[in-house]
């Protein structure tokens, strides 16, 4: 029930995302060219949610966004996924110092305040690395680049858990007995076992990937206009609250369902 | 467990300084380039006298040990920003945030705890609260700023949309209602999860029933005798979103231009005060992991069980 409604709104949401250039054609508007004369125009036939200071269409940049914030969300949480299972993986099968290494490193992560120091990460100025900032995809990879330092945390702690008690099964033993090398013990035997508690991970690591993103954009730190990205409309958003006030609402619905349709996947995951 | 809680926060502090510093130590440039930037007339002479001046010219590590023994000698050294000695900026902000973190936390606990109790006791209603929650937990927290400043600040006018009050005493307190009201909402949701799981899982216990037969109302079982003994889990929650309640305070000051460590950190990482980003950004990592300690603490004295774990 849930896992399904979740799945909905997320379908939707990709829908919305696969669209976005087709609706650019039937609507016969382009998301990122200003229009002075059709500025804060309400909602209409021509523009259905209306537009924005710069007389952009509302609905176009909208389905844009959800390409944007879909993309980052999906991309951090596999690297999140990818990582935090390796660690996972290691800290259970190596044990010890390692372990206990690993994991007060993942509590330490865990104990900071994230968005402070997601701020200060999203601050470094990227560009004089070749990543130039204000570059669509360049401003992508490097949003899912920090957001993934913290991200693997909550992945790497479910991936151990699970994988320790998988590795003290009998058919682990059995595997072993049988002169199974050890990567094929952790990779035919372990990871597969431990899959549903790393699905439920990594479908929480799309959620908080889609607000985190959505805040440093909302901050100017993450999408630069005028690419569009659900963070970035609500901080233009804030500017128009006197004379826009609908561009405040859709945005944020979009983020909401982003947000509660992961966190129903995982939840219906979990039972 | 107290000294290796203490010990293991000193590791972080330590670990996360060291790990900024060099973050931002190793991308090319320094804030001399930025002055050359900003005054053409400097000469590469001037350039090299300004960086010997400020120690730019020693390796990182000298450098990363003489600011991180400053911070423990309790020199934080100066804002570019405000041109100011960054202490004198931090302690105000820290001020303001802890006003609003506490403000809000007490808002959020209690509203979060009613509904808890509400769902446990009227299982009825356990699924609307449910809702409310996945709500709260998945809307984020600057859309709800913006949506309660159209409402209230510009549709109604009832309240300022954001800054603070000069006046002080209760015009203060006009200036807190909306940053409070949207830091609230943000995270009740854990609360009311927490606490209707909790609260339920007491009511199945057996000393309910047996206070029910010697003829305890339902509100005085509820309050007296299952409520106490769901607190540590509630606790628990305090202690688990210290972290996101920090993160929403960011968000919070940005957005109601309030003066506080949030706003600090976003101000000085705008303005590349590098140092001023670093202090604040410790700071409030420093003051995020004592809470969390305080809480976990609380938990502790509260049940005798957790004692000995």
């Amino acid at each position: 029930m849930r896992l399904a409604l979740g799945l909905t709104l997320l379908g939707l949401l990709a829908l919305a995302a696969l669209l976005a250039p087709l609706a650019e054609g039937w609507l016969g508007h382009d998301p990122f060219t200003p229009d002075l004369f059709k500025r804060h125009a309400p909602a209409s036939a021509e523009h259905l949610l209306g537009t924005d200071d710069l007389g952009r269409d509302l609905l176009l940049r909208l389905l844009h966004g959800a390409r944007v914030s879909l993309a980052v969300g999906v991309a951090t949480a596999l690297a999140a996924a990818l990582l935090g299972t390796v660690i996972g993986l290691l800290a259970a099968w190596r044990g010890g110092v390692l372990d206990a290494a690993l994991m007060r490193l993942a509590d330490g992560m865990l104990a900071l305040p994230a968005l402070p120091v997601l701020v200060v990460l999203a601050a470094a100025d990227t560009g004089r690395i070749g990543l130039p900032r204000g570059e669509p995809l360049s401003d992508i990879l490097r949003i899912v680049a920090i957001l993934t330092v913290f991200g693997w945390v909550g992945v790497a702690r479910l991936a151990r858990a699970a994988a320790l008690s998988v590795l003290a099964r009998d058919y682990v033993r059995a595997a072993r007995a049988l002169g199974a090398s050890e990567a094929r013990v952790l990779l035919r035997h372990v990871v597969p076992n431990i899959a549903g508690p790393i699905a439920v991970a990594t479908a929480l690591a799309v959620a908080g990937a889609i607000l985190a993103e959505s805040a440093l954009s909302f901050l100017g730190l993450g999408i630069a206009p005028p690419a569009a990205s659900w963070g970035n409309m609500l901080a233009n958003a804030q500017d128009l609250v006197f004379s826009a006030p609908w561009a405040a609402v859709w945005p944020g619905l979009a983020i909401l369902m982003a947000v509660a349709g992961c966190t129903l996947v995982a939840d219906g995951l979990r039972r | 467990m107290l000294t290796a809680r203490l010990l293991q926060i000193a590791v972080t502090m330590a670990a996360l300084s060291f790990a900024m510093f060099l973050l931002i130590g190793l991308m090319p440039g320094d804030p001399i380039d930025l002055a050359i930037a900003g005054d053409p007339r400097l000469t590469a002479e001037d350039a090299a006298r300004l960086r010997a001046l400020h120690g730019l010219d020693q390796p990182l590590l000298s450098r990363y040990a003489a600011w991180a023994g400053g911070l423990l000698h309790g020199q934080f050294g100066h804002s570019r920003l405000f041109a100011q000695p960054v202490a004198q900026v931090i302690w105000p902000a820290l001020a303001s945030t802890l006003v609003l973190l506490g403000a809000a936390l007490a808002v959020a606990a209690t509203l979060g705890i009613g509904l808890g109790l509400l769902a446990a006791a009227r299982p009825r209603l356990a699924p609307a609260v449910d809702t409310i929650a996945i709500l709260g937990q998945s809307a984020p927290t600057f859309w709800l700023g913006i949506l309660l400043i159209i409402l209230f600040a510009v549709t109604l006018g009832w309240l300022p949309a954001g800054g603070t009050s000069d006046a002080g005493g209760l015009d203060a307190l006009r200036f807190l209602v909306l940053p409070v009201a949207t830091l609230a909402v943000a995270n009740l949701a854990a609360y009311a999860r927490h606490s209707a799981a909790a609260v339920g899982f007491t009511l199945r216990e057996p000393w309910i029933t047996a206070a029910r037969a010697r003829g305890n109302g339902e509100a005085r079982v509820l309050l007296r005798h299952a409520f106490p003994n769901a607190a540590v889990p509630v606790l628990q929650v305090a202690a688990l979103d210290a972290g996101a309640l920090v993160g929403g305070a960011l968000i919070t000051e940005t957005l109601f231009a309030r003066p506080g460590m949030g706003k600090l950190i976003y101000d000085a990482v705008m303005g590349n005060d590098t140092n001023l980003a670093l202090v604040a950004l410790l700071l409030v990592a420093l003051v995020t992991m004592l809470a969390t300690l305080a809480a976990d603490l609380a938990q502790r004295a509260l049940d005798p069980r957790l004692r000995d774990a």
